[in-house]
């Protein structure tokens, strides 16, 4: 029976392909983008019914569907135009079937029914699996690249490195800083580490926790740590928390920090008087401009 | 208003989640940047403790309005271990997991109101006002 009405389908092609389109543009005006332009919503409607056919039909291979479904993913087609093709493509077919048969009783239906959901069901489950394993994809490359942001150690003079941080600190993260603080600090040979938490949003009992055990590794190490850029409001917060940061020295901005740090490591900065050369000179712009 | 919002906490990121979700409820609610990091403080304790604990629990936001007061009601709920001693955990410096044990009373002192039940294999609830000031 799957046989003859997979006939019955493929016979009334053109007829299947002419309402599908028809359904598939009304929802276009609904759903999609108008980003897509009109010929190559047609030439993929084409090509998107032909696999879907051919699938039926048995030519199809996997692969096939991998192809489209890769293509679809890379010019970043919605994932609801699939779905939203294969349900119609799914009504159309039944349709067409049941208007070809002339016993149309209450078991033959379902059994029609499900026919027709056996030939739709593997085309839905394959491209929805390969949408979301390219979702993973991303959301794992995005992690890697926010990984790879995440704890930068820079030497900004002999003896002193800062460390910036940004954004919400989880437990990984807070591993993660550790292990760079430690390693930079030997690398570096730091004396003291400026660590700036202008940017991260909320500091709670474990970001200062885990900050409170940084430092102390730190400290283990010979080295010194400075919290700086502690905003008006987390500073109230961590009065109301009940912190105690008295071991920790800090500093309002990290400009303070850094003359701090100068005054541990025993320097100065000082303004040299009659500066002779021009800031082009001393950036190696001049190119002998200059007609003395 | 009775609109009530809800997160639920399961992974880490989860208690990042319930944070943003606080955050701009309250600051729609018209609270000041200060009270904004007060809320969100106390929301990321909730979450952690939740996380950490639990395992499994929800947080729900509520706007509340008495006589002349707006607020925020944050509400922590779960179905863990449950609590022994209450009076234990509200004192500073107490842990069993190695923090430090500065959450819950942390939370009582960021917020204006603070409420705990707790009941050993059953769960704990904590509901926590603030006020718009």
């Amino acid at each position: 029976m799957g046989r003859d009405l997979k006939e019955v389908a493929i016979k009334n092609k053109e007829h299947i392909i002419k309402e599908w389109n028809k359904e598939i543009s009304r929802l276009k005006d609904v759903n999609y983008t108008a980003e897509i332009s009109a010929e190559l919503f047609e030439s993929n409607n084409e090509e998107f019914v032909n696999v879907i056919l051919n699938s039926i039909r048995g030519d199809g291979t996997p692969q096939v569907i991998k192809d489209f479904s890769d293509r679809m993913i890379h010019l970043g087609w919605p994932l609801s135009y699939i779905t939203d093709g294969l349900l119609v493509f799914r009504k159309v077919t039944l349709d067409t079937i049941l208007h070809h048969i002339d016993q149309p009783e209450g078991e033959y239906i379902s059994e029609v029914l499900k026919y027709v959901d056996s030939w739709v069901e593997p085309i839905i489950r394959q491209l929805v699996n390969e949408y979301s394993v390219s979702w993973e994809h991303v959301v794992s490359l995005q992690r890697i690249a926010l990984q790879e942001l995440s704890a930068p150690l820079i030497p900004v003079m002999d003896n002193i490195t800062i460390m910036p941080l940004i954004g919400t600190i989880d437990t990984e993260r807070a591993k993660f800083i550790m292990e760079n603080l430690l390693e930079g600090v030997m690398r570096h040979n730091a004396e003291v580490v400026l660590i700036d938490i202008t940017g991260v949003p909320v500091v709670d009992t474990m970001v200062a926790h885990h900050l409170f055990q940084a430092t102390e590794a730190v400290r283990l190490l010979g080295a010194k740590c400075i919290l700086v850029g502690i905003r008006p409001e987390i500073a109230q917060t961590i009065v109301n928390l009940g912190i105690n940061f008295t071991d920790l020295p800090t500093k309002s901005t990290l400009k303070k920090g850094f003359l701090l740090a100068l005054e541990i490591t025993n320097k100065k900065i000082l303004e040299v008087e009659n500066k002779t050369q021009s800031i082009d000179k001393l950036l190696g712009l001049d190119k002998g401009s200059e007609k003395n | 208003m009775d609109s009530k919002s809800c997160v639920r906490i399961m992974k880490e990121w989860d208690i990042v989640a319930a944070r943003q979700m606080g955050r701009e409820i309250a600051k729609n609610l018209g609270f000041g940047t200060v009270d904004q990091a007060r809320i969100t403080t106390a929301i990321s304790e909730l979450a952690r403790n939740i996380y950490l604990y639990a395992e499994e629990g929800r947080i729900y936001f509520e706007a509340v309005e008495s006589l002349e007061l707006k607020g925020i009601r944050v509400t922590a709920e779960d179905t863990g271990p449950g609590i022994k001693d209450l009076s234990l955990v509200m004192e500073d410096g107490y842990s069993t997991s190695g923090g430090l044990g500065a959450g819950l009373p942390g939370v009582r002192r960021l917020m204006d109101e603070f409420d705990i039940e707790s009941e050993v294999g059953k769960g704990t609830k904590i509901v926590t006002v603030k006020w718009v000031r």
